[in-house]
């Protein structure tokens, strides 16, 4: 009986075993698949057509632009019609290099001041009881139930000449003449940065949760003044949380349109504002594919780079 | 304090300060509270330890130890009492700046650090050259044998070697105290043997007063130049481990350390060297050396407490008409050193009783079943009235 009964068990292992692993490798490919074609259909699909228009000329037709292939149906030959002409334009007009580079200043700075923020939010969600956390979080979430849209108007009303702000300041006789804060670069931080703190605030409060506080207290223990423990322990260990928060405000924050077109001024220059003129007023729809497209390896470099760091990280 | 006679002051490693009426304590904790809300974790502690001793505080979760040694380390802030270290009120000084140094029962390794930089952590905040740190460093390192793992990070060790790295670590700016918190709980077994026997060496050489909170009273027993049992809040017993073990001055003591079986009974007698004592569980009269029954009167009802080795077991009936009784055996285990033997009494409550396999005799084992009769001497009990 004794001896028997292992070989029944095997077999009968590897039999469960082997239904295990088909199961468990459909189960495992629909998981896969299913980001997979949504990233395909919705993002690299349409990032190949955006990059196909950004080849050809503009045209004044419908759609605008010179078609990819030109069909010659008296020699039956098709012709390959590309043009590098757009993005040499990107790199020859200064117009272009700064709205590039003012997108990402005004991006890396509204998310230094939202990280400045965020952190002792996080912080005090982290530490505070199981049921203030729930109610904290909920609160910090909340904003999301109206359209982002409207906010961005309620914006306007608080900031422009005659809005509260300026009336609650008159009010305090802190100044006489009312503030001019709409329309100006100030007014796009304030926006990007309220709007997009709630995604710096949610990474960043899951890494310090995980902290350990016993951490903190060695540090003390060891002779680091709280804020040498804040600097050498808490700091190091949230940088996770900090690299992911950053990269969700910095990226919709570079390609930002409607915060600078309804807040900012005139001379507030953001790509995502000039890839709108381009394609709206412009009409010119192989010079806006070639701005997105630029952004988006603009946007997507440093992401590849930080991964790749990560990883090498992680690697013992 | 009932001084105990067996006690051979030559065994002991360190020159025994405690029993010194005249020594000036090291740390004084005196009438120390701590109320969390409505609960009370530490209830007026007052408690005196000396220089080089390893002072083990043991008790049960929930005792206040671990609390206790937390407001030593400043982490926590007592309710009302004080705590001075090396005469210097601690009241308002905060951690980073108390001459004490922790180790954690987590060991709480910073995990984005090196085993090296961990170390040298406690240094580098004192503003020591790097030279120096890195000198002193690495002669702790060697001191815990981790040398050869300066660079690797926490994550990479196993529980042993993060245990040194905790100790090192704690060690490094030379406290004149130690706390240890749970310092072998995530250890097994054989481990943490090993290391008990290398604590107390350490402990020595360096000549630190080291405080030890622990649930395992094997463990204070071991490491312990004197252990101070917790008890809700409150210090049940201050003594060393021997006299912790053989003169408990309580029930909750004598139950909380080793076995012991309890015989409730009522004080008959009491004359110049003993006193008798009549518990219903018994065929005859207690008899119990007078300094094992300090303050108890005759009429009074007490238990007597008599630790299992302390008892004999035969098939033949015992000379003397006191501390002896008999039963029949109702378990049997051969442990290999010893065998236990689970004997019930006439009255129904059950004894137990241990006896070391001294001699390799496998023929006339007392087994299941067996009419037994138990026997004691009047120096094994003790009388407790509390």
């Amino acid at each position: 009986m004794n001896n028997i009964t292992p070989y029944v068990g095997k077999g009968a292992m590897a039999v469960r075993l082997v239904h295990r692993i088909k199961a468990m490798n459909w189960g495992r490919m629909a998981v896969i698949l299913t980001p997979t074609l949504w990233l395909a259909v919705f993002f690299f699909i349409p990032f190949l057509v955006v990059f196909k228009i950004s080849l050809a000329e503009s045209a004044i037709a419908v759609p605008p632009y010179s078609p990819l292939f030109e069909w010659n149906p008296e020699e039956a030959y098709a012709t390959l019609k590309i043009t590098f002409g757009n993005y040499l334009f990107l790199f020859e007009s200064r117009f272009y290099l700064d709205a590039y580079l003012s997108s990402i200043r005004i991006a890396a700075i509204s998310t230094f001041i939202t990280l400045v923020i965020a952190f002792p939010i996080a912080y005090l969600i982290a530490k505070s009881s199981r049921t203030r956390r729930t109610l904290l979080l909920s609160l910090v979430i909340l904003p999301f139930w109206t359209s982002f849209l409207l906010r961005v108007y309620a914006w306007m009303g608080l900031l422009k000449k005659n809005g509260v702000v300026n009336e609650f300041l008159m009010g305090l006789g802190i100044t006489d003449h009312p503030l001019i804060m709409l329309q100006t670069d100030f007014a796009v931080y304030v926006g990007i940065v309220y709007t997009y703190l709630p995604f710096m605030i949610l990474p960043l409060y899951t890494t310090l949760e995980k902290m350990d506080l016993a951490l903190l207290e060695a540090a003390k223990d060891l002779g680091a003044k709280p804020y040498q423990a804040f600097f050498l322990v808490t700091l190091p260990l949230a940088i996770p949380g900090i690299v992911a928060g950053c990269l969700l405000v910095f990226i919709p924050a570079v390609g930002e349109f409607v915060i600078p077109a309804l807040l900012g001024g005139s001379d507030t220059l953001m790509i995502g504002r000039v890839l709108w003129d381009e394609f709206f007023l412009n009409r010119d729809w192989p010079m806006a594919s070639a701005v997105a497209t630029v952004m988006l390896i603009v946007l997507v470099g440093p992401i590849m780079f930080i991964r790749s760091r990560n990883k090498q990280e992680d690697a013992p | 304090m009932p001084t105990s006679p067996q006690i051979d002051p030559s065994k002991l490693n360190s020159p025994a300060s405690w029993r010194d009426p005249e020594a000036k304590p090291f740390v004084q904790i005196e009438q120390i509270s701590k109320k969390f809300g409505a609960f009370t974790a530490v209830d007026s502690v007052s408690l005196d330890i000396y220089k080089n001793e390893l002072f083990c505080l043991l008790g049960g979760s929930g005792s206040g130890k671990s609390t206790l040694l937390r407001m030593l380390a400043g982490f926590d802030k007592p309710t009302s009492g004080r705590i001075l270290i090396d005469g210097v009120d601690m009241s308002n000084i905060e951690p980073w700046k108390r001459p004490v140094n922790m180790m954690f029962q987590s060991y709480a390794l910073f995990p984005h650090l090196s085993v090296e930089a961990n170390v040298a952590f406690g240094l580098r905040r004192e503003g020591v050259r790097s030279q120096e740190v890195k000198q002193r460093v690495a002669e702790m390192l060697d001191m815990v044998q981790l040398g050869h793992l300066a660079k690797r990070k926490p994550f990479m060790l196993s529980g042993g070697q993060r245990q040194r790295v905790a100790l090192a670590r704690a060690l490094i700016k030379r406290p004149k105290l130690l706390l240890l918190d749970e310092p072998l709980g995530a250890l097994d077994k054989k481990l943490r043997e090993e290391t008990q026997f290398e604590l107390i060496n350490l402990q020595d050489e360096l000549g630190i007063t080291f405080i030890v909170v622990t649930h395992d009273q094997e463990e204070a027993m071991t490491l312990a130049t004197r252990i101070g049992v917790m008890n809700q809040g409150q210090i049940a017993q201050i003594a060393e481990p021997h006299q912790v073990y053989e003169c408990p001055n309580s029930r909750f003591v004598a139950e909380f350390i080793g076995n012991v079986n309890m015989f409730e009974g009522t004080v008959m007698s009491e004359d110049s060297d003993s006193v008798t004592v009549h518990s219903p569980d018994m065929d005859n009269l207690i008899k119990i050396d007078k300094e094992h029954a300090t303050g108890c009167a005759p009429t009074q009802s007490v238990c007597v407490a008599i630790r299992p080795e302390k008892m004999r077991i035969s098939r033949d009936p015992m000379d003397g008409n006191t501390n002896t009784t008999s039963g029949i055996v109702t378990d049997y285990a051969y442990m290999g050193s010893q065998s236990i033997y689970k004997v019930r009494l006439h009255s129904g409550k059950e004894v137990r009783v241990t006896l070391p396999n001294a001699i390799r005799d496998m023929g006339d084992r007392l087994t299941w079943d067996d009419s037994v009769y138990l026997s004691w001497d009047s120096e094994s009990g003790v009388v407790l009235t509390s």
